[in-house]
């Protein structure tokens, strides 16, 4: 068993749900609406409780004193293997729903086929994930139908939506070296299969939400490897600032 | 958008059953467009701490309540009608437990 590819593989679907649950966290006391503002920091919450336990995991994997914490807070950009749709500014209300609809819709299919796979603790995590992710992707594909079949003004945002993040889309679903690694050694996934399903889903809310799939097939890649976009550098120096100025500080 | 045409969410009042309730219990009230909204909303501000596992959510509107002002001839009587009150006979010891 391959055990650098195993722990590069827990650590990007750790940087996955950290840094997007960092991202849906900036919305807190800036929601639209009361119970919106709650909804996506509920949703921030779970994701970054995903985080945990896949760093707890890989923390251990790695050994030498490595903790959930020094993971999370003490590596550097070129470190961080999440895609780089989840790095992005938030944008309006009509992007970050529509950004989280792409993204769990993409771990639902992920973590649905993760909880069968030869790892215990990664079958664990994704188990007990998948009701949140299931609720992520309700919540957010019925935005997506109330913004897009919605007024002149919540359709024109979702468009304008959909032109930003759709070259991002397609990195999920590329696998780099540790994936390839995790699947042909039994504790990954093929994600040809998990692409399907996606296209699926996106495609029959698309309809409903009467907004139409790009044609453009050019994606931008390589977060999973470590090189980002010039968002993500932000988002950790904000995130990582108090563990780096006040090391082992706790609550 | 001027004042005039303001449009607010609906209200909507919400009911939550605990895991050990019988009954829902009303727990507060929300904005939603729609009852699907609502439930999703009460899903996520009445239930984050495990407090419910059911929910009702009833559009304010259609929430009819008795008039404070009347509670003396509504309720009054019944204060001091103590054959109303099944009391005046013993249960036998097979249904102490009723």
């Amino acid at each position: 068993m391959n055990t650098k590819s195993l722990i590069d593989y827990t650590l990007h679907l750790a940087d996955n749900a950290l840094i997007l649950g960092h991202r849906n966290s900036e919305w807190c006391g800036h929601g639209p609406v009361l119970e919106q503002d709650i909804a996506i920091s509920n949703i921030a919450l779970d994701l970054i409780g995903q985080a945990r336990n896949f760093y707890q995991y890989a923390a251990q994997l790695t050994g030498n004193d490595a903790t959930e914490d020094s993971l999370a807070y003490l590596r550097d950009e070129r470190e961080f293997k999440n895609c780089l749709l989840v790095e992005l500014p938030n944008g309006d209300w009509g992007q970050t729903i529509l950004r989280q609809f792409f993204f769990s819709t993409y771990q639902y299919f992920l973590y649905r086929q993760l909880q069968k796979c030869g790892d215990e603790q990664l079958s664990a995590i994704t188990e007990k994930a998948l009701k949140e992710v299931s609720y992520h992707v309700r919540w957010s594909s019925e935005w997506v139908i109330r913004l897009g079949d919605g007024t002149e003004e919540s359709k024109q945002r979702m468009l304008h939506a959909v032109d930003e993040l759709w070259s991002y889309t397609g990195e999920m679903f590329v696998a780099v070296g540790y994936e390839l690694s995790a699947f042909s050694h039994g504790f990954g996934i093929d994600l040809s299969v998990v692409k399907n399903d996606w296209d699926e889903k996106i495609r029959s809310v698309f309809e409903e939400a009467t907004l139409s799939i790009p044609v453009n097939a050019w994606m931008h890649t390589g977060g999973k490897e470590g090189k980002h976009t010039e968002h993500v550098g932000f988002v950790l120096a904000e995130m990582q600032f108090l563990q780096r100025a006040y090391p082992n500080s706790e609550w | 958008m001027s004042t005039e045409q303001k449009h607010e969410w609906p209200l909507w009042e919400i009911f939550i059953r605990s895991r050990q309730g019988l009954d829902h219990k009303h727990v507060g009230s929300l904005h939603a467009v729609d009852a699907q909204m609502a439930i999703e909303n009460a899903r996520d501000v009445y239930t984050r701490r495990m407090e419910g596992v059911s929910i009702w959510v009833v559009e304010s509107k259609h929430i009819h309540a008795s008039n404070p002002t009347e509670a003396g001839e509504l309720y009054d009587p019944a204060n001091d009608k103590a054959y109303r009150h099944p009391t005046f006979y013993d249960l036998p010891d097979e249904l102490k437990h009723m």
